[in-house]
C-alpha cells in the first residue's frame, strides 16, 4: 500500500506500523493477554467441573442402594473407586490423592475427608448429608413435606470462560492503550520527532487524532480476537447485548489512553512512561476483577475498586456480554468513564510539555 | 523584502545565555552559513528563527510572516533537518519519505525522487533504525527537502557524511540555490562554508563576530602567505636574503617561508630555479575562525 493523501491519513498508517513492527508492543496488546485467555478459560475452566474422588471402603449400603433418580445426581458429583481397605485409603486422601473416604459402621456412614481444598470439602459434606437425609426419608416410608430447588441467578453457561474474557479483555484494553499513549507521547518527544512535526503543516489534533485512531483500531481488534478465540476454543457464549462491549472498549480505550498520557506527561524517559503505566495499570486489573471474580473479594477491596475506572470497564462488559442484562446496563459504565477520560486528559494537557527540558 | 529578518534575538537557559542579543538578515536566493564552536548557540538561534524556540528577547519575521507562535501559513515554506534525525520508529526509509511527503501534501513521485537524489534508492527499503549516520543524514536532508520549500534550515547537514555524500549534498544545495531557493546551515567545515556560502557568520557565546562574505573575511583577517618548497631546493640563509620573507623555517614538508608579499617572493624564487614541489597557502576561512574564537576546547 502506498502511502499518499491526507496528513491524518499518513499519520495513522506511519503510527500502525510502527506498532505492529514493535514485537514488544504486539506481545503485550496481544499475545500477552491471550495467554492468560488460554491459562484461565482452557486450564482452570475444568476445575469447576471436576468431579469429586471418593474412595468406597468396603459396603457401604447408602451409596450401593441408591433408587435411580439419586443415583445420577450422585454419579454427577463423585467419582467412586472401591477400596478394602481403610487406612490405605484414608492415607490415600491425606495425600490429596482424593477427597474422601466413606465407610459404613453399622448405620452410620462415616465419611473421611481432606480440608485442604474447602470447596471440595463443603461439596462432599453437604452433597452426603443431603443423601443421608434423603436416605432416611426414604426409610421411614413418608413423602418428604419440604422439597428445595435451587437455581443459579445467571445463564446455565456461565463458566469459567465466561467470567474470565471480559476482564481480560478489559485488561488488555487498559493495558495496551495505556502503554500506546505513554511510548508515543515520550518515544516521539525523546527521538525529537514531536519537534519535527511541530514544524510541519499538521496541527496537534490530526496528530492525536491520528493516535487515537490507531488505539482504538488495535482495541477492536483485541476485542475480536478476544471473542473470536473464546467463542471458537473455549466455548464462550456471549448474550444478545454483548455489541454494547463496542462503545465501552472505545470509552475505556480514550480512559485508558488518558491515563497514559498522563504517565507520559510525568515521566521524562520512554521507558519510564512505561513503567508507570503499568504500576497503575497492572495493581488496578488485579483490584478491578481482571484476574479473579470481585465476588470472593473483601469487603474493603470491592468499595476500592469502585474507584478504579477499570473496574467500571469489566463491570459494564462483564453485564452485557455475559450477564444478559440489557444495554442500559453499560450506561452508568460509560460515564464513569467518560468522566475519568475528561478529567484525567484536563490533568495531562496541564503537566503536558513539548520539550524534555 | 528579506526572507529573514531577525533582531536582538536572545535566548538564556537558567544563567547560560545561549544566543545574546542577534541580529540576521538573509536575502532571497543567498546561502548563509553559521559557524561557531561547540555549544556556540549556532543550533538555538536556528530553532528560534524556525519557530521552534520562543526567544527569551528580539523579533523574527520569516517570509514576511512572524514564526511564533506556530505559524500555519509559513510551515509549508519553509523546510528543515534537525541537528538531531527525527524519524518515525520502525518505517523504512522509502515510508519515511512517503509520510513526511504526505504530512506537506506533496506528491509520492516528489519522494521517491528525492530517495534517488540522495543516493538512497538502494537502502529504501531498510528501517531508519538500520541506516548508518550517514544515510540516516541523507534522508533526514531529503525529508526536508521533499516539498520544494523556499526556504531550508539545514543544521550539521554534512556532520556525518563521507567525502562522496558531502561533495553530492553540495551539488545538489547548489541546484536548490541556482532554483531561487534560500539556504541557511550550519557547519563545522569551513571548506564546505566557503564552497557553499554566499556569506557565513561566525558566531561564539551567543554571539555574531563576524558576518561576510569568505572571501573579505579572509582578506579582513589579513594573515601572512606561507610559501613552502621540497626539503633542501633552498638553503635556509638563501631564503632569508629574500626581500619581503618574515620568517623561513625547515619542516618535515620542506622550507616555509612567510611573506606579506607573496607574488615577489615566488618570482624571487623563480629567478633562483628554486620552485620545485612550492606550495602556497593563503588565508583561510580557517584561519579566520580560529583567530576570532581562539583554540581551547569548548564545553
Ligand atoms: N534545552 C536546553 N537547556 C539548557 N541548555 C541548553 C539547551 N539547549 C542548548 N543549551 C545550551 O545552550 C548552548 C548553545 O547550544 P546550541 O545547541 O545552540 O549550540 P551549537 O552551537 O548548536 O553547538 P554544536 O556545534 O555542538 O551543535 C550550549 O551551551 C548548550 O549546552
Ligand atoms: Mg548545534
Amino acid at each position: 500500500m502506498s502511502i499518499s493523501g491526507s496528513p491524518f491519513w499518513a499519520l495513522s498508517v506511519a503510527i500502525l506500523r510502527g506498532f505492529l513492527r514493535d514485537r514488544a508492543s504486539v506481545f503485550f496488546a496481544l499475545v500477552f493477554p491471550l495467554m492468560f485467555l488460554v491459562l484461565f478459560g482452557g486450564l482452570l475452566g475444568d476445575q469447576g467441573t471436576s468431579k469429586v474422588d471418593m474412595i468406597k471402603v468396603g459396603d457401604v449400603a447408602l451409596v450401593d442402594e441408591l433408587p435411580d433418580d439419586a443415583r445420577e445426581a450422585f454419579d454427577e458429583t463423585f467419582e467412586v473407586e472401591e477400596s478394602d481397605d481403610l487406612e490405605a485409603a484414608i492415607d490415600t486422601v491425606r495425600k490429596g490423592d482424593a477427597d474422601v473416604a466413606l465407610e459404613q459402621r453399622g448405620d452410620v456412614v462415616v465419611a473421611h475427608y481432606t480440608q485442604t481444598d474447602q470447596v471440595r470439602a463443603g461439596i462432599t459434606q453437604g452433597t452426603l448429608r443431603a443423601f443421608v437425609d434423603g436416605a432416611n426419608v426414604a426409610a421411614s416410608g413418608q413423602p418428604p413435606r419440604f422439597d428445595l430447588r435451587t437455581e443459579r441467578v445467571e445463564d446455565d453457561s456461565l463458566t469459567t470462560i465466561q467470567f474470565v474474557t471480559p476482564g481480560l479483555l478489559g485488561w488488555a484494553v487498559a493495558m495496551s492503550a495505556a502503554f500506546g499513549a505513554a511510548a508515543t507521547l515520550q518515544g516521539w518527544r525523546q527521538s525529537k520527532l514531536l519537534r519535527r512535526l511541530q514544524l510541519a503543516p499538521v496541527s496537534t489534533r490530526t496528530v492525536v487524532a491520528a493516535r487515537i485512531a490507531v488505539t482504538l483500531t488495535v482495541a477492536l481488534a483485541q476485542l475480536a480476537i478476544f471473542l473470536g478465540l473464546g467463542a471458537a476454543a473455549f466455548g464462550l457464549t456471549l448474550s444478545g447485548t454483548w455489541w454494547m462491549a463496542i462503545p465501552l472498549v472505545v470509552v475505556g480505550t480514550l480512559c485508558f489512553m488518558a491515563i497514559g498520557l498522563l504517565a507520559g506527561a510525568i515521566t521524562r524517559t520512554a521507558e519510564g512512561a512505561v513503567n508507570m503505566s503499568n504500576f497503575i495499570v497492572l495493581p488496578m486489573a488485579f483490584l478491578s476483577g481482571s484476574f479473579f471474580p470481585l465476588d470472593v473479594a473483601p469487603e474493603w477491596m470491592q468499595r476500592l475498586s469502585d474507584a478504579l475506572p477499570l473496574k467500571h470497564l469489566n463491570e459494564g462488559m462483564l453485564d452485557v456480554m455475559v450477564r444478559g442484562e440489557g444495554a442500559s446496563a453499560a450506561l452508568a459504565p460509560l460515564a464513569v468513564l467518560a468522566g475519568f477520560a475528561v478529567v484525567v486528559t484536563l490533568a495531562a494537557a496541564k503537566l503536558f510539555r513539548w520539550e524534555t527540558t | 523584502m528579506s526572507v529573514i529578518d531577525a533582531r536582538g534575538l536572545s535566548k538564556t537557559y537558567g544563567d547560560l545565555t545561549a544566543v545574546d542579543g542577534v541580529d540576521l538578515t538573509v536575502e532571497q536566493g543567498e546561502t548563509v552559513g553559521v559557524l561557531g564552536p561547540n555549544g556556540a548557540g549556532k543550533t538555538t538561534l536556528l530553532e528560534m528563527v524556525e519557530g521552534l524556540r520562543q526567544p527569551d528577547a528580539g523579533e523574527v519575521s520569516v517570509l514576511g510572516e512572524p514564526v511564533w507562535p506556530r505559524n500555519k501559513r509559513l510551515q509549508p515554506r519553509i523546510g528543515v533537518q534537525l541537528q538531531a534525525s527525527s524519524f518515525f520508529e520502525r518505517l523504512t526509509a522509502r515510508e519515511q519519505i512517503h509520510t513526511f511527503a504526505a504530512l506537506y501534501r506533496a506528491p509520492a513521485t516528489a519522494a521517491d525522487e528525492w530517495l534517488e537524489r540522495v543516493g538512497l534508492e538502494e537502502k529504501a527499503d531498510t528501517r531508519v533504525e538500520d541506516l548508518s549516520g550517514g544515510q540516516g543524514q541523507r534522508l533526514s536532508i531529503a525529508c526536508a527537502l521533499v516539498h520544494d520549500p523556499e526556504l531550508v534550515f539545514l543544521d550539521e547537514p554534512t556532520s556525518a557524511l563521507d567525502p562522496q555524500a558531502r561533495r553530492n549534498l553540495w551539488d545538489l544545495l547548489s541546484d536548490i540555490n541556482d532554483a531561487g531557493r534560500t539556504v541557511v546551515l550550519t557547519t563545522h567545515h569551513m571548506d564546505e562554508a566557503e564552497v557553499l556560502c554566499d556569506r557565513v557568520a561566525i558566531m561564539d557565546h551567543g554571539r555574531v563576530l563576524e558576518l561576510g562574505t569568505p572571501t573579505a573575511l579572509v582578506r579582513s583577517l589579513d594573515a601572512p602567505t606561507r610559501i613552502t618548497v621540497a626539503p633542501g631546493v633552498v638553503p635556509v640563509e638563501e631564503a632569508r636574503q629574500i626581500p619581503a620573507v618574515t620568517e623561513v623555517r625547515e619542516t618535515a614538508d620542506g622550507t616555509v617561508l612567510t611573506t606579506r608579499d607573496p607574488a615577489g617572493v615566488v618570482a624571487a624564487l623563480g629567478e633562483r630555479q628554486r620552485l620545485d614541489g612550492v606550495t602556497v597557502h593563503t588565508g583561510t576561512l580557517e584561519d579566520v575562525f580560529l583567530a576570532l574564537t581562539g583554540r581551547e576546547y569548548r564545553a
